[in-house]
């Protein structure tokens, strides 16, 4: 953005951006809520202080590039490109329906501002990697970076680690990718379905510089990704500890979430579904905009 | 205007070349005409004739390893950066291994990455059927915005290459390992989307792509001697096809006959009888792999195992019309 807000902002940013996720969800009926809520902070970060971007010009040639690669959770994305302003926030009721530029997965040519088409996991670094390479030594242009979001559970895919291989190889200094490490995917626990640790020393052994941080706090976002600038002779991950569905108590850390919205069905330890969406964004307004948390240790 | 057959054809002197190395000539003519052309290559770059492109332009040139995945979707965000990517490879792992990839961050994403594969049909000989990609055609063609290009001979694959680096869309190039006749000249046309009749007859049309349309010339030359006068189409785009050019030939022979070394199941000929069942309904005989796996052996003992040799087609061609009827002309004349 042209003009960065301040942490407290952006704070308040990311809990309105959870509020369009709960509302967007619960109108589309379907849709995924645990892994949008938990990127709510991250999301905000890049939409508001890191990427260097103008809404609205959205294919301004100097700005920074984004491409999310776990394209389920954008809802995410939407909510915060209608917060920076890409497009009316009233839109974003329309996720899912026919006829919207708010595909369920991210069309990159529906909507302006969208940098790639994703859903299929495994494929957004790569393309990523691509953009940086062309920055880095064909181009030769200095002043723009690529950002990509993978989800923890997407790094089963091959097609990561070959991108993961390659970012290394030829020193990818422009690229700085997040994972959004939640530890949950569909069928359970990531370390119960494929065991991704010990994940640092993964990356680090491909070549990346790895950084370690709590994906809800926004000032360790905003370090990380400056540190992952200052990088120019290594692609930079930033590993973002998050905790799923992260601001609705009754969501966090239940995979069960994972690919349901609000209102659909009753599970035990929630609200009844009829109770699900109001009850959230009651709970999600009295936080005022700070998130309390216990954090993820880090 | 006259189609102008390589003079030499079927003549001690006719020249042989793989329709690889006409790539090869191609990329690096497309990367002199355009700087945004750039190439990407898992780990075959001689192999795929890229190293033509390498040694003219180092810095454009990309190698990924043998990663195919990686290949396209590398190539697709270079494409988002304004590059013109070509991808090569072995066509059994680009687009063998690769497809979805292809599907979404290439035509989904509506990016104009160039995917060109190698080592194509039986043609690849000796490496046997796992490296015999048969099944590309029937991929490429179901994907919406792909081109689908199977040029006949090698200097048509200079100019499909050079052609499809600046037609700015995803496209499918399909090339072959061996040595393969040619037919056409230099000044011989090409463009995408456009089949060319390279003779005329009247008693049957056969529709030829990639290097069958040359065993079409041998066969409609064996038809002749034995009174059957047949027309040669050669159609080297196969998506989108060239339908007016199609449809106008067929009218006039009545009947059609279809070639190409590829699972006869999805592929060229599968396109011409779609064609022709919603515009022109008509009889069609496909030749091609049917439902099987190639194997190991010279190129020219595997097209006969299969039924695909000028010869054998000529053969087949005449007993088919011995006894197959032609579409009335009088309907054809109505179904404009």
């Amino acid at each position: 953005m042209d003009i960065k807000l301040t942490i407290p902002q952006i704070q308040k940013k990311a809990n309105a951006i959870r509020e369009d996720i709960i509302t967007m969800l619960q109108k589309a009926g379907s849709g995924h809520s645990a892994g949008p809520l938990g990127m709510a902070d991250l999301m905000a970060a890049l939409y508001f202080s890191i990427l260097n971007i103008r809404p609205s010009e959205p294919e301004w040639a100097d700005r920074d590039m984004f491409f999310l690669s776990n394209g389920h959770t954008v809802p995410v994305q939407y909510a915060a490109m209608a917060e920076a302003g890409f497009f009316p926030k009233e839109e974003l009721v329309t996720l899912r329906a026919f006829g919207s530029r708010l595909q369920g997965h991210p069309e990159r040519e529906r909507l302006p501002g969208l940098e790639n088409t994703s859903g299929p996991l495994g494929s957004g670094l790569s393309q990523a990697a691509g953009y940086a390479y062309t920055l880095q030594y064909i181009d030769e242009i200095k002043h723009r970076f690529v950002y990509v979001c993978m989800g923890d559970g997407e790094l089963d895919e091959g097609n990561i680690w070959e991108g993961a291989m390659f970012a290394g190889k030829y020193k990818l200094g422009k690229l700085i990718a997040f994972i959004d490490r939640n530890n949950i995917q569909i069928d359970g626990t990531t370390e119960e379905v494929m065991p991704l640790e010990d994940l640092k020393g993964k990356w680090e052994s491909f070549g990346w510089h790895v950084i370690e941080i709590d994906g809800h706090n926004i000032e360790s976002i905003i370090d990380a990704a400056s540190q992952g600038r200052a990088m120019s002779n290594r692609p930079t991950v930033i590993i973002a500890h998050t905790i799923p569905g992260k601001g609705v108590d009754f969501m966090e850390y239940d995979y069960r979430w994972h690919g349901t919205p609000p209102g659909l069905q009753d599970i035990s330890g929630s609200p009844a579904k009829a109770d699900q969406a109001r009850i959230a964004l009651e709970k999600l307004r009295t936080l005022d905009g700070t998130i309390i948390h216990e954090g993820s240790g880090i | 205007m006259t189609y102008p057959l390589d003079p030499s054809l079927f003549s001690d002197a006719m020249k042989f070349d793989p329709t690889r190395a006409g790539f090869g000539r191609g990329l690096k003519a497309a990367g002199e005409a355009n700087e945004a052309v750039v190439a990407l290559c898992a780990d075959l770059t001689e192999s795929t004739q890229m190293h033509l492109f390498k040694e003219a332009f180092p810095k454009r040139f990309i190698e990924v390893g043998i990663a195919e995945q990686n290949l396209v979707t590398v190539a697709s965000g270079m494409a988002r950066a304004g590059k013109i990517p070509f991808t090569s490879s072995y066509a059994a792992f680009s687009p063998g291994r690769n497809w979805e990839q292809i599907r979404t961050t290439v035509t989904l994403n509506n990016q104009p990455v160039k995917i060109v594969g190698s080592h194509a049909g039986i043609y690849t000989g000796k490496d046997g059927a796992t490296h015999q990609m048969l099944e590309d055609i029937a991929l490429m063609r179901v994907l919406p915005r792909m081109v689908v290009v199977a040029p006949g001979d090698a200097i048509e694959a200079e100019k499909a290459t050079r052609a499809i680096a600046e037609n700015g869309q995803p496209s499918y190039i399909r090339l072959t390992r061996e040595k393969t006749p040619i037919f056409s000249l230099e000044e011989s046309p090409f463009e995408i989307g456009k089949a060319y009749v390279l003779k005329e007859g009247a008693d049957v049309a056969l529709m030829g792509t990639g290097t069958m349309t040359y065993q079409l010339l041998l066969a409609a030359k064996i038809l002749a001697e034995q009174g059957v006068n047949a027309e040669v189409i050669h159609v080297p785009t196969i998506k989108p096809l060239d339908e007016t050019t199609i449809l106008q030939s067929v009218k006039k022979a009545g009947r059609v006959i279809t070639a190409e070394e590829a699972q006869i199941a999805g592929g060229f000929g599968s396109a011409i009888a779609e064609l022709l069942s919603d515009k022109l309904p008509m009889p069609v005989r496909r030749f091609g792999v049917q439902d099987r796996f190639g194997e190991s052996g010279d190129p020219k003992e595997i097209l006969t195992s299969i039924g695909l040799t000028g010869e054998q087609m000529a053969e087949a061609i005449k007993m088919w019309c011995d006894v197959t009827p032609r579409y009335h002309q009088e309907r054809a004349s109505t179904a404009e």
